[in-house]
């Protein structure tokens, strides 16, 4: 069986299964409205976690945050599903694509076969639509790729059932319930708001202040740990900024999309000048990214360097916390 | 970011034949999207990441071979794992995986151990013993 699904391709994978998933079902939902409603711009540095051993940064809210809080704030409902047995999470997949309904699952990376080697690692927070079975293999929609591919049963189970940390758990979710018409104008104010608290949070590694905070850290790495070890966790900042599924940088000019897009449905001209303003700032932390890359591209870099890096972040840091208390007003 | 600025570089994707998506702002400066092959600063950062492994990989091989850890270091070093994530997938606490590292325990594991590794690995348990087996 194979259901009525166009694929429209993604920056960011949960975004881009919401957004698909709202167009199917009639609501021309674009990807940075998904991403700003559900307030999924943020800057976290996560203590205790070591992502291929190096210390993680998080760009975004919590997987499964954006589509909750976009559901709750237009007013549509979803299900979701996890599951302890493959066998009882491959029959509810069935089940639904038989009723023509297209689901979204969180999958780990690492066994997705279509993905290039070099970007499978233990990740477990992507995100697919899966939208027909045809002759034992799944039809699959994977936002971040540019046409849809498919998966054997086998492999659909294997990235379902990923392990580690954030494992899915077979984890199926699906809108169930839609309003007449989406509360869009409040959702975008909500959204906003609850950006605007997360950055400017009073919390040492949450936020503007989780910038400072790994700036600091930058400063005190190549004495601390060794230049080796400095460049390779400045690699992973970098590779967690602009990666398939994260992207700092990136997620910077969404929101900006976003600001530009909400501008238009609330009329308000001073969304459209902030747009210009995140923008500068998703620039700034590009900027930071080719300047950090210079670092462990050398590998012989002096403590000079890392204090330029984390000089920049803390401009960042600056900008960013202006910006916020801004758009807090504009509103 | 220009939409003429999306960098369209070199990169892993680009042998893969993938494009990624980004946002980026046109002549008018309305926002739109882009495809990008690439750009340098992140393929660079992604090199240097799967030379740590590399490097992480041969050198659980050598001592391997020296008979200094089990052949289960090399084998989660080999699918990118750290002593959290393989723990996770044979269902085992961490301390009891990194046990299983020191030649000695290993010896000693039952079959049925041995086989929740071999599981996860995907190799016969002669390529769990050996990591030269076949080759």
């Amino acid at each position: 069986m194979e259901i009525n699904f166009t694929h429209h391709q993604t920056a960011h994978c949960e975004n881009g299964v919401v957004s698909n998933l709202m167009k199917y079902n009639g609501f021309d939902v674009s990807e940075p409205m998904v991403f700003g409603i559900g307030s999924g711009l943020m800057f976290c540095y996560i203590p205790f976690l070591k992502v291929n051993h190096a210390p993680a940064i998080s760009y975004r809210t919590m997987p499964g945050q954006i589509f909750k809080r976009f559901a709750k704030r237009v007013g549509i409902k979803i299900k979701k599903e996890k599951f302890k047995k493959p066998q009882d999470a491959e029959a509810v997949l069935d089940e639904n694509l038989e009723k023509n309904n297209p689901v979204g699952l969180q999958v780990g990376v690492y066994n997705l076969v279509y993905f290039p080697d070099e970007y499978r690692f233990h990740f477990n927070a992507h995100n697919l639509i899966v939208y027909g079975k045809q002759d034992g293999n799944y039809l699959i929609s994977d936002p971040v790729m540019e046409t849809v591919t498919t998966l054997t049963s086998k492999e659909l189970e294997k990235v379902r059932f990923a392990k580690g940390a954030f494992a899915p758990n077979g984890h199926m979710y699906y809108p169930v319930g839609f309003p007449k018409e989406l509360n869009i104008k409040e959702a975008i104010i909500k959204g906003i708001k609850n950006t605007c608290r997360d950055m400017l949070a009073p919390m040492p590694i949450i936020g503007v202040k989780g910038i400072r905070y790994t700036a600091k850290l930058i400063r005190k790495w190549p004495k601390k740990k060794g230049i080796k070890v400095a460049n390779h966790y400045l690699g992973q900042i970098v590779r967690m900024q602009e990666e398939i599924g994260t992207g700092g940088g990136g997620f910077r000019y969404i929101y900006a999309a976003f600001l530009q897009e909400s501008s238009k449905i609330l009329n308000n001209n001073k969304l459209a000048e902030l747009s210009k303003e995140m923008t500068v700032i998703g620039d700034l932390w590009r900027d930071f990214a080719l300047d950090a890359s210079r670092i462990y591209k050398s590998r012989s870099a002096k403590d000079d360097a890392y204090n330029h890096a984390a000089s920049q972040l803390e401009a960042i840091a600056d900008k960013e916390e202006t910006f916020f208390k801004e758009l807090k007003k504009a509103i | 970011m220009k939409k003429s600025d999306v960098p369209q570089d070199t990169s892993h994707l680009k042998a893969g034949n993938h494009k990624e998506l980004c946002y980026a702002v046109d002549d008018k400066g309305e926002y739109t999207t882009a495809q990008s092959t690439g750009w340098k600063p992140k393929a660079i950062a992604l090199d240097n990441a799967i030379e740590e492994i590399n490097n992480r990989i041969s050198k659980a091989k050598t001592r391997v071979l020296n008979k200094e850890t089990s052949p289960i270091e090399y084998y989660m070093e080999l699918h990118k794992m750290d002593v959290g994530i393989l723990a996770s997938y044979v269902g085992l606490f961490k301390w009891q995986v990194k046990r299983h590292f020191k030649l000695k325990r290993f010896n000693k594991l039952s079959k049925k151990t041995l086989e929740k590794y071999a599981n996860v690995f995907e190799i016969s348990m002669n390529q769990l013993k050996d990591i030269d087996y076949g080759n």
